[in-house]
Formats: C-alpha cells, structure tokens, sequence
C-alpha cells in the first residue's frame, strides 16, 4: 500500500546556507530561488559595497593599501575570536553577554601572573605559555559558571550572563591597582607585532584557524548539528536523547575560552594588558552574528556569515576614519546595519516559506 | 446484552474487581490466530501513577500484539496521555510493570524506551524545524565517519542520507530531497518524517499521540494509509486520537480507557462509532456493570 503524496505535497524545497547543516540543493522555483539566492549573497554583497566606496572615497584610495588591510585586518580579530564563540551560542537560542568582560578580565589576570613571573626571572617561553592558560582556562571557568546556573537553575541565559557581565567586568579594576601592565615577555610583544610577508599578523593566523576549526566543528561535527538541534528544538532534542543541559554548559565553555584567547590577541596586539579591554565588545560581536544571518531565536546561523559580519563592523571603524567621519558614526551605522540585517533575513524567510 | 459480543472484559469501578468471561470467547473465535498472539509485544499490568492527589491511572493492563493497529481512546483526564508517556519512558509509573515480548522492563528515560524499540511520534512531531530532513532522523543516533575524524564525531552525512532515504522509501513516503529542511516541508510531509522516522528505529512497537489533530482531510487519510502500512509491516502501532471515526476505521482494536482504567476492549469490525462514545462517556459502563452484578446475582459468572 504505497502512500503517494500528491504533486502538490512534494516540495519545492529551499535550502538557505544561513539556516543549518543542509545536504545536498533540492530542485528550487525560479522566485524562491532568486529570493534566497539573494539571502545568500546579500550580506556579502554590502561588504563588498562598503569596500567599494569607502576605497574609492578615501583620499588616495588608502583603504586599498596594505597599512590599512593590516589596520583592518587587527582590529577584526578580537571581534572575529569572540564571534566564533557567540555563534555557537546564538544558535543554541541562547546570548553571552559577558564575553568582553571575560576578555577584560582574563587579559588582566594573565597580564598580572606573567608580570609577577617575569619579576622574578622567570623563562619568558614559560611565562607567555602560563599566561595563557591562565586566560584560555579562567575564560572556560567563567563559561562553566555562566553554563551551570543557566541550566541548573534554570534561569535565561540573557539575565546570568548580563549578572557576569557587571561582575567580571568590574574585576580588572581590582587587579594591579587598575592600572595597565606593560611587563610583558617578548613573545607576547611578536605575536601582536610580527606579521607573516609582512601581510598577516599572527593575531590574525590565530583568528584564522579559530574560525576554520570551529566553522567545521559547527557545520561537520555530531556537536555542531546537536547545537543547531538544541535551538531549533529544545525538547525534541531531549526526546531525542541528547543531554541538552550538558550540551548548554559546553557551549558556553566555548565561548569563555574565547573570550580568554581574544583577550589574549588584545593584549598582545596594544602590547600591554588594560582594565578597560573588550568594554562593549560583547555587542560588536552579537552584531557581527545577528548580520550574519544567526537567529537570536536559535536554530539558524552560520560560521561564513559571521567572518563577512565581523567584517562589516570592522570595515564601518577602519573605513569611516578613512573618509574622515567621526566614529561615532560608526555604531549609527553598527546599529542601523543591525536592524537592517535582521529585517531583510525575517522578509526573506517570509517569502521563502510561502 | 446489546453490547456483550464486543466486551473482552470489564472493571467494575470502585471496587477493581475483575469481571471477565461476559461472551468473551466469541470475540476471539472471530479475531486473528491464536498463536500469532500468543505473547503481546507490549504490555502492561497493573500500572498506577498519581500527580500529588490526582490519581491518573488506577491499575491498567493492556497488550498489544504484532500486526496490529490498537486505538487509545478516553475523554480528556482519562489517562491516555499518561499511559503513553509512561510507555514511551518520559513518565515513571508509581507501580506496575512493562512487559516488552513477554520481558519485564523500566524505563528511565525516553532514551531507554527507544533502546527497547519502542518509538514515539508526538503531537507536536518532535522535529527540528532547522535541520534536514536526514538530520531529524538521524538526531541522537547519528554516524560518524571511521578513522580518526570519527574520533570527533565527524558527521558521516552522505551515508546518513542515504539511510534516510531508504527508511522513506521503504515505508512508501515520498520527501523530495532528505537534504531540504524540514521546517520548509508541508505539515502532511512531516507528519510523514515523524513516522517514517518512528519506523526506521521503532523494532517493536510505535506510539503514535494524536498524529492527525493538526492535519487536513486529506492528510489525515494519508497518515491513515501510512499507519496501515507501517502495521503492515508487522510493528505494532497504538494510536491515541479523539478522533473516532477515523480510529474506527483504522484499528484492529479499540481500548477505552475511563478514570484511569481499561473499561473495554472493542472490536471496530462488530462495533459502531456510538457505542465507543458510550464506553467512553462512561454510559456503558454503568449498564454493563448493571448487567455484570445482576449476572453474578444469578450464578451465571464464569470464573476467572
């Protein structure tokens, strides 16, 4: 007795790359397929806009220089490393607002054991290893604490990590008095200086392989498709049996251990540890997810779109000081390319799902 | 006696007193063979479970057997929701056991239940409206590819479409392509993934809890013929509905529950659509039980 479902049941299925680890393109209409061509390229197409225009409006076209690249390509990177991790969690349904505070704090604590080492002569090699672990695990510590009291008791991940936020973020104040520490070893100094062809920093290779291993841990790995799961249906992933919770803590793991190596790379990229890094990082970064098409109601997001976010966002700082627009202007345009992103992505989906 | 040929066997209520024996051999003279029932696939005896001071189910016994579609019906509180979850692991029953192929087991779990073989198609169809279709399927059981990228759980996506698309096609349900996602899918078809997913894990029995309340007329007929032809296939299916016609005419059996018990055991074949509202508004249970008394009064009751 074979069922048949009638012509009209069988799909004429899209697929959009920005909504989850799809197989193979299914045959699409003409419309729906320009409608979500379109949703797949837009957002890359106003990259290439803004590059447009700010390179040919710039004096000289100096955003088409490798001093501004390298400029550009820098200031990316603390946002890129925090969006990674932003992402995972944005696609659970959740937000982590205490990313920038975890890089402020990290970056300090870690500036203040290898400052200590260093004054009592301690191997350089060593004291740059230390301190990053130091980072790399209090930024963990931080994502477990965060990820327990949301899944233990159950509260909203925007209220605890809004509370971790305000505390974390207060803590470098309280170290080394609150002023900047500038002993630093010298490896610390050549991953924030030295430059691979004198193109590519260090800082942004790191950056670089962050975004490739955890865009394949999203899109290739059982965690990435289970984190997509947990966001799009939370209780059918429990009936499903994944351990949701254990999956929840994990991913804001992630993220602190993040929010731990960017504050690293910030370190090393100004040369000293300061009480005030990664202070409303934590929107940037949320920015850059949300315009690369992430859902904040969970379930959709994409690690390609949010490199192109992060480097709108980068582009509006770097790109505005070039044409000589004050940058306050800059988070205008932050935030109007924000709403923007996310109207365009709701008509799209819209129009897709007719 | 207008409705004893159709009684397997009857609770009097209040009392959990056991009446069995009301013209129940002539309904099995004219049901399957004996020997492909001999042990139910599922059952259960003697489940209890209360919420606080809610006493949900009162003891039930029920089987199920190979090859055979049983509805579930009852009135809203009657328990049917409860029984299911308990069956499908998500609940824990306060006493009593289940039996899988004559075996006693526990569930602790949902997770526990489907290692039993025993799958759930919910009434909210439990997909994830992000993902593929293959990837609902697949959720929680899915394959990583050998060697060392296996080590990370690195997805073997190609084979699990593959599987996916056999599971659809073995159980005769037309997608499309196992890659669209199934949020973009029409409700018939996944109502139709639900299933086929329900089919390509369920070895032993599937549940299946009101799958056509959110479906039109003709998605409903079609989710009817799919669920003969998964029964078909020899898995047993207990279908909870409200909907009566349509369990009428899709089930083999028909178990009413009423204030947390079993009250009656139909035969849709030899039974009309009222005399089920009957048993389940409680009406025949108070004739029968009538009956039953006044049968026992006259030394007619068969013994146990």
């Amino acid at each position: 007795m074979a069922i048949k479902l009638p012509a009209a049941l069988t799909p004429s299925g899209t697929v959009s790359p920005n909504a989850g680890p799809e197989g193979d393109p299914p045959q699409r209409s003409l419309w729906l397929g320009a409608v979500d061509k379109v949703g797949d390229f837009w957002i890359v197409g106003v990259l290439v806009l803004m590059i447009l225009v700010f390179g040919l409006d710039s004096p000289n076209h100096d955003l088409f220089t490798r001093a501004s690249w390298l400029n550009t390509s820098q200031y990316a990177v603390e946002f890129l490393i925090l969006a990674v991790g932003e992402t995972f969690v944005i696609i659970t349904g959740g937000i982590d607002l205490s990313v920038g505070a975890i890089l402020g704090f990290t970056g300090m604590v870690s500036g203040a054991v290898m400052q200590s080492m260093l004054s009592s002569h301690e191997n350089s090699l060593l004291t740059t290893v230390v301190g990053f672990a130091v980072a790399l695990g209090l930024g963990a510590f931080i994502g477990l604490v965060n990820g327990f009291i949301i899944t233990r008791l159950k509260l909203p991940p925007f209220i605890v990590t809004l509370g971790s936020l305000t505390a974390v973020g207060a803590a470098p104040a309280l170290i080394n008095g609150g002023n900047e520490i500038s002993n630093l070893p010298s490896q610390m100094l050549t991953i924030g200086s030295a430059a691979i062809a004198s193109w590519v920093y260090y800082t942004v290779v790191v950056a670089a392989v962050v975004c490739v291993v955890m865009g394949m841990v999203l899109h290739r790995t059982r965690f990435g498709l289970r984190t997509y799961a947990v966001g799009s249906n939370n209780l059918g992933a429990r009936r499903a049996g994944i351990n949701v919770d254990a999956h929840l803590v994990r991913v804001y793991v992630i993220s602190g251990f993040l929010g731990g190596l960017a504050g690293m790379m910030v370190m090393a990229n100004f040369s000293v540890a300061t009480p005030i890094a990664g202070q409303n990082d934590e929107l940037n970064a949320i920015a850059a997810v949300v315009i690369g098409g992430a859902s904040l109601f969970g379930g959709r997001g994409h690690m390609l779109g949010t490199v192109v976010g992060t480097f709108i966002i980068a582009l509006l700082v770097t790109g505005l000081v070039l044409v000589g627009v004050s940058g306050s202007w800059q988070e205008v345009a932050t935030g109007i390319i924000i709403v923007a992103a996310v109207a365009v992505d709701q008509v799209r989906l819209r129009l897709s799902e007719r | 006696m207008a409705r004893s040929d159709n009684v397997v066997n009857v609770y009097d209520v209040g009392r959990r007193t056991q009446y069995k024996g009301v013209a129940v051999s002539e309904v099995h003279a004219g049901g399957e063979p004996e020997a492909a029932r001999a042990v139910p696939v599922i059952a259960t005896r003697g489940i209890t479970k209360h919420f606080g001071t809610v006493q949900a189910l009162r003891g039930v016994d029920l089987d199920v057997y190979a090859g055979e579609v049983v509805g579930l019906v009852g009135d809203n509180g009657a328990g049917k929701s409860t029984l299911v979850n308990i069956l499908s692991g998500a609940l824990q029953p306060n006493d009593g056991t289940i039996l899988v192929d004559g075996k006693t087991v526990a569930f602790g779990s949902s997770l526990e239940a489907r290692r039993s073989g025993i799958e759930t198609v919910y009434q909210d169809l439990s997909l994830a409206p992000d993902l593929s279709v293959w990837a609902n399927i697949f959720l929680g059981r899915e394959q990583s590819v050998k060697g060392p990228l296996g080590w990370f759980h690195w997805l073997d996506r190609k084979a699990m479409a593959r599987a996916a698309e056999a599971d659809l096609e073995r159980t005769h349900i037309r997608i499309g392509s196992v890659g669209s996602l199934a949020g973009r899918l029409s409700g018939g078809q996944r109502q139709a993934i639900a299933v086929g997913r329900a089919v390509a894990w369920g070895s032993r029995v599937i549940l299946m809890d009101e799958p056509t309340a959110a479906l039109g007329v003709e998605q409903q007929a079609k989710v009817g013929e799919l669920v003969r032809s998964v029964c078909d296939q020899g898995v047993p299916i207990l279908l909870i509905s409200h909907n009566l016609p349509q369990i009428h005419a899709l089930c083999d059996r028909v178990v009413v529950l009423f204030q947390g018990r079993v009250v009656a055991d139909l035969r849709p074949a030899t039974c009309s659509v009222e005399e089920i509202v009957s048993w389940i508004t409680g009406a025949s249970l108070a004739a029968t039980a009538a009956t039953v008394s006044q049968l026992s009064r006259s030394g007619a009751q068969h013994g146990d």
